[in-house]
């Protein structure tokens, strides 16, 4: 037990300063490099440019793109995979002089190497350096383990079995009983159901917020609650909720003279706690995006539309649907991602760690850490990954929406 | 000629008046059925939380009740006390709010610098990193704590602060600069240009006239890094587990809950004292809530 002394105090702030102190100077010196590097990579990427303008764009988009494929294909299996060291890690080195090759061989090199984009390059450094440490780094190792055997069983040393992990996602139970489409079958209900009430529900409190009238920032302020109540907590607490006995659905069910639900235990019942968890937690985002969406279309639209003699109804779907489209479209893609990506919410909720229950990522994360089976969840993660990116590019396709970010 | 009649303006029935746009008066009949509406949501959405009110300030013998009354009869704050006194939730709020804060800055720097390039410049590698960025939020959470950890345990990073630090303010920061380019873009480019000719220099057109403008989009982006390393737990769990004298407050609260029948009011009780700051900070800056989520993105 320890109590919160001074020492505890400065210990943790020593801790967490230094640490932005290490980010802060890490910056500074990457920032010196990039400046200081730039103008001799610069006329080098000129001279380079001149020696091999002979060859022609083709051939050399051609020789950098291969070279380009040969330090990925190093960088992955450089990283070391269970305990004994990669045998190829030795010549890491070679990768970055492969890296510097390709990028100068490619016509591109002028273009990268352009003297206004310094500033530009400065600018991007620390969080390329960040994302790249943190998030391209583990991609590549869990790319990496996803072709090998790395369980409990094969702990030191993990033999490359190819792509039979990503197969046996498909063909194997993902966890002791459950196999990968049932799971897959109800993440897409979970999702479907809780962005049906998710947008729903944010919608017609947006409707109903959006007038002049007393009380609105009080509405609001209340209505925003489920939102910013930190998570777990209100997941925790739904959960005390759905005790049998103690938790205030069933006691209310039971005052209603309604029969007291097995919330915990009957896996339909524990998936509908589990929604109507996140459908609390969910709307309020909606609807602070939809009230924003629906301050910004001016009355003039509807003033038209009724001169026109369109309904009510019609004037929702004509008028104020279509203006909502740029707000909805990211909303939409964002909430289906968060929500089918969630993970407090299915793993709390299922206290009694029911298969029948669980969700593609509360899966993927018991394979990785109940069962240690790293190998089969470096696969099955990069299947719903995969899922994942295969929705968004449609939905932005049909839908049209983000079309700004690419002007 | 034959004359044209112009269609009368019809009356807008209560329906109607239930989708105008603001501005319009609504019937009082009307009035009263949103109003009551409202209250309806608004008590769908407290309700739970005052739950966790009344049973932090039960008396401990009485936790387990089934009255549904928002003041338990002898109320006391005896959980409070407990959970102040007994237990080491000082410590564990302590850490989260140093970690929190610490990270919380560094994500907004990393991502308010990022997005200004990703904004003004057009680089090679500009499109294909927007979307690196956005297909980032694709990932599983669970996908990166297995490489993370291993890493971590390499650099000798966990059981302490550091790594933790360091993986917070680094995976919020994809979703941030796509926040803060689609603010950014909305600024016109001639406020810039007209700095440019008084002799300002790029940066300095940042410091000055961007940043201060697009202080909407910098708090929202703030507001998310901080809630997302205030109530992370999975990051936390695979880094600072073993030792509780370095938990965050998530960590804590979640080993009251996990027995129901002993510490139901300590979790009651931690909850709220964890909550108050951080609704308070969120109600606080909501006014800037809905303009900085859409301005930039209703540009389209």
């Amino acid at each position: 037990m320890e109590f919160l002394t001074w020492e505890v105090v400065l210990n943790a702030l020593g801790e967490v300063g230094s640490t932005v102190l290490y980010i802060f100077a890490g910056t500074v010196l990457l920032e010196l490099f990039v400046y200081f590097l730039w103008t001799p990579l610069r006329a080098l990427s000129r001279r380079v440019d001149g020696w091999l303008d002979p060859l022609g764009d083709r051939l050399r988009h051609l020789v950098a793109t291969v070279l380009m494929a040969v330090v990925v294909v190093f960088a992955v299996r450089a990283i070391a995979v269970g305990q004994t060291p990669s045998p190829w890690a030795p010549y890491w080195p070679l990768t970055v002089v492969v890296f510097g090759l390709g990028l100068f061989i490619s016509p591109n090199a002028l273009n990268i190497f352009q003297s206004e984009l310094r500033l530009a390059y400065m600018l991007l450094a620390p969080a390329v350096v960040g994302l790249l440490l943190l998030v391209v780094f583990p991609l590549l190792w869990e790319l990496n383990v996803s072709l090998t055997n790395l369980n409990p069983r094969h702990f030191q040393s993990p033999d490359y079995i190819g792509l039979t992990n990503y197969l046996e996602v498909f063909t194997k139970p993902v966890l002791k009983q459950v196999t990968f489409f049932p799971v897959l079958l109800r993440t897409i209900l979970w999702t479907a159901v809780n962005l049906l009430f998710h947008v729903t529900g944010g919608m017609i409190l947006a409707l109903l917020l959006n007038r002049k009238m007393r009380f609105k920032g009080l509405y609001r302020a209340l209505l925003v609650f489920p939102w910013a109540i930190p998570q777990p907590i209100a997941v925790l607490a739904w959960r005390g909720e759905f005790h049998f006995e103690y938790g205030f659905v069933n006691i209310m069910l039971q005052r209603l003279g309604l029969p007291a639900i097995q919330w915990m235990t009957d896996p339909t019942w524990n998936f509908i706690a589990m929604s109507i968890t996140n459908i609390w937690l969910g709307i309020p985002f909606m609807m602070v995006i939809l009230l924003g969406g629906l301050q910004s279309i001016a009355g003039d639209y509807y003033e038209a539309a009724e001169l026109d003699g369109a309904s009510a109804w019609q004037q929702f779907w004509g008028v104020t649907v279509p203006l909502l489209r740029p707000v909805l479209t990211p909303a939409v893609i964002l909430g289906t991602v968060w929500t089918f990506t969630n993970f407090n919410v299915p793993f709390f909720i299922n206290q009694n760690e029911l298969e029948t229950s669980d969700t593609l990522v509360t899966a993927l994360f018991r394979s990785a850490f109940q069962y240690f089976n790293l190998g089969d969840a470096a696969a099955f993660a990069f299947v719903i990954f995969g899922l994942l990116l295969v929705f968004s590019v449609l939905y932005i396709r049909v839908t049209g929406g983000l079309k700004g970010a690419y002007e | 000629m034959t004359a044209t009649t112009i269609p009368e303006r019809k009356q807008p029935t209560a329906f109607q008046r239930f989708f105008r746009a603001r501005g319009r008066e609504d019937s009082p009949f009307g009035r009263l059925l949103i109003h009551i509406a409202l209250i309806l949501a608004c008590v769908l959405s407290v309700y739970p939380v005052l739950r966790v009110i009344t049973i932090s300030i039960r008396p401990g013998d009485r936790l387990l009740s089934t009255s549904l009354a928002i003041i338990p009869d002898d109320a006391s704050l005896e959980a409070y006390r407990t959970v102040l006194v007994e237990k080491e939730f000082l410590v564990w709020l302590w850490n989260s709010i140093a970690i929190t804060a610490a990270t919380a800055v560094v994500g907004v720097i990393l991502s308010a610098t990022s997005a200004y390039a990703f904004s003004r410049w057009q680089f090679p590698g500009r499109i294909p990193g927007l979307i690196f960025l956005l297909s980032t939020q694709m990932i599983p959470a669970p996908m990166l704590m297995v490489p993370i950890y291993i890493l971590a345990t390499k650099l000798g990073l966990t059981q302490s602060y550091r790594g933790l630090v360091l993986a917070y303010s680094v995976t919020s920061v994809p979703f941030s600069i796509w926040t803060l380019r689609g603010y950014y873009d909305t600024i016109p480019h001639d406020l810039e240009e007209a700095a440019f000719i008084d002799g300002a220099s790029s940066l300095s057109a940042f410091w000055l006239i961007i940043l201060p403008l697009s202080a909407p989009a910098l708090v929202i982006v703030f507001l998310f890094n901080f809630m997302a390393a205030w109530s992370d737990y999975l990051l936390a769990r695979v880094m600072i587990a073993s030792e509780r004298s370095l938990w965050t407050w998530v960590l804590g609260v979640r080993d009251f809950q996990s027995q129901f029948q002993t510490q139901w009011g300590l979790f009651a009780a931690a909850s709220i004292m964890v909550m108050i700051p951080v609704v308070a900070l969120f109600l606080y800056s909501s006014k800037w809530l809905i303009s900085g989520l859409t301005l930039g993105s209703v540009k389209g």
